[in-house]
């Protein structure tokens, strides 16, 4: 379970987020949504300890991650597994040689174990015989994929996705999505996923968090969203025409 | 003053939360080979290139003849000791080495990579600096002594071959009056330029924002400053080791 309590953050004197507090639960899909540049990214790097937040502290299972000694701050980075918006994959390494690296550079696994670890985890991504391929010769897709691969190989506690389907095309985009949601279910981690896709909230959100300008402004679980009288949570959910079809008719 | 703080807080994180003493061989050994193999054959056409053109030009204008030929091939020694293999190469090597220093930071930077790592709990620019700025501090002295060999070389060559001096001149030239402690001087030099360059260009590379519009400003500013900061340390090592 993750705690964040009063998160504020500014860049050069403009307030981005404003006294953010929330939960976000074991084995559960939890969402983060709004529109672009509302500050949701902000509140994930804030989250993962990317940034710094001006005030407030994010509890890790009843550990500070902000206010903590170095030392918990260290254990907690060594159970996070994140998912980047375009993968960040590394340029310089091959496939297998990205998803082993937090193997290589957080155990002392020997190297036959963490190649049996890293074919594992590609092929419960759904990806075989890419190991030796470089990032720059797979799609958008597979890098997505090898980027969860590389997140949940050192068995992470808590998985953090960054606009997971971002550029992606709708099929493979819920591909993405059923993969974190399988993954978390599996392996009851605790999962945030930043999105500004519907289908992904329909798909895979059981906890989700709505930003409106830096502010929260609800929160609730997936059968809730659509049923809610807040004018800035509708215009949000009822964007498209598919939607509105779909609910208020 | 800003920005020269900030680069001192970084050049201070890069001896922070460090990864283990292997990880960092073999970091290093790839990037000995990056910076400095990779840097050969640039580095070798250069010199010998200004080695002869030294040799030719000196010549051209010693009319005098009273002066002796062999002044021709010392001429070309101390200034390649002492000037074109430590200050001319870092140029080139700034260019060369130091806009793909920053580049391969800034793109890290924009495409994440470098969150990447801070996410996993790696101090990243202990991890993808502090290799670079020790393979550039081994090889570029090792590259400033192997141009030093290579400019002899083409004034040896050129001067020879055209007819300018005889072999047993240019010979004698290179060793009359030599001082060790201008190969200690050009060694410092190198020491000093190759940490400078190294390290501004990470710096530029490391805290790039943006896009890849912004990874070449950050590139072409990493070559600028690294140039402006060699060339303010050869003064003032000129001052304070020979003044």
């Amino acid at each position: 379970m993750i705690e964040i309590n009063n998160i504020s953050k500014s860049f050069k004197g403009k307030q981005i987020l404003f006294d953010i507090s929330g939960t976000f639960h074991k084995g559960k899909n939890n969402l983060i949504i709004g529109a672009s540049g509302t500050g949701k990214s902000v509140l994930l790097k804030n989250i993962v300890g990317l940034i710094n937040p001006d005030q407030g502290d994010v509890k890790y299972d009843n550990r500070s991650f902000i206010n903590g000694s170095k030392q918990d701050r260290k254990q907690i980075r060594r159970e996070i597994g994140m998912l980047f918006q375009g993968g960040a994959l590394f340029d310089s390494k091959n496939i297998e040689e990205n998803v082993k690296f937090p193997l290589d550079v957080l155990t002392d696994m020997p190297e036959d174990e963490k190649i049996d670890r890293v074919n594992f985890c590609l092929e419960r991504v759904g990806l075989v015989n890419i190991n030796k391929k470089m990032p720059s010769e797979i799609s958008g897709g597979m890098k997505k994929r090898v980027g969860i691969a590389r997140a949940i190989v050192n068995k992470p506690n808590y998985l953090f996705c960054d606009e997971p389907n971002s550029g992606l095309d709708p099929q493979t985009g819920i591909k993405i999505d059923n993969l974190i949601k399988e993954i978390t279910a599996e392996y009851l981690i605790t999962t945030i996923v930043v999105t500004h896709d519907m289908n992904s909230v329909i798909e895979m959100g059981d906890h989700i968090m709505f930003l409106l300008e830096g502010k929260k402004l609800w929160e609730g679980a997936n059968d809730q969203i659509t049923k809610s009288d807040l004018k800035e949570l509708n215009d949000f959910v009822f964007a498209t025409k598919l939607m509105k079809e779909m609910y208020l008719r | 003053m800003r920005s020269l703080g900030k680069y001192v807080i970084f050049m201070g994180s890069l001896f922070t939360r460090r990864e283990t003493f292997s990880t960092y061989i073999s970091l290093i050994t790839q990037e000995c080979i990056n910076v400095g193999y990779n840097s050969l054959f640039i580095v070798g056409i250069v010199s010998i290139f200004m080695g002869a053109v030294t040799t030719i030009q000196t010549a051209f204008n010693l009319v005098n003849p009273f002066i002796p030929d062999y002044v021709i091939s010392l001429v070309v020694r101390d200034m390649a000791i002492l000037e074109l293999s430590p200050t001319i190469i870092a140029i080139i090597f700034a260019g060369k080495v130091g806009s793909s220093i920053a580049g391969e930071l800034g793109t890290m930077r924009i495409t994440e990579q470098i969150d990447a790592l801070e996410v996993m709990g790696i101090n990243a620019s202990s991890y993808l600096v502090l290799p670079k700025v020790i393979a550039c501090v081994i090889m570029y002295p090792m590259l400033v002594i192997l141009s030093i060999f290579l400019i002899l070389l083409g004034g040896y060559l050129a001067g020879t071959l055209t007819g300018i001096l005889t072999s047993v001149d240019y010979l004698y030239g290179i060793r009359y009056e030599f001082i060790a402690f201008n190969i200690t001087f050009a060694v410092i030099k190198a020491l000093v330029f190759s940490f400078l360059i190294a390290s501004i260009s990470s710096y530029k590379g490391f805290f790039t924002t943006g896009g890849s519009l912004e990874v070449g400003k950050a590139s072409t500013s990493a070559v600028t400053n690294s140039c402006i900061a060699v060339l303010l340390a050869d003064y003032a090592l000129a001052q304070l080791l020979m003044g």
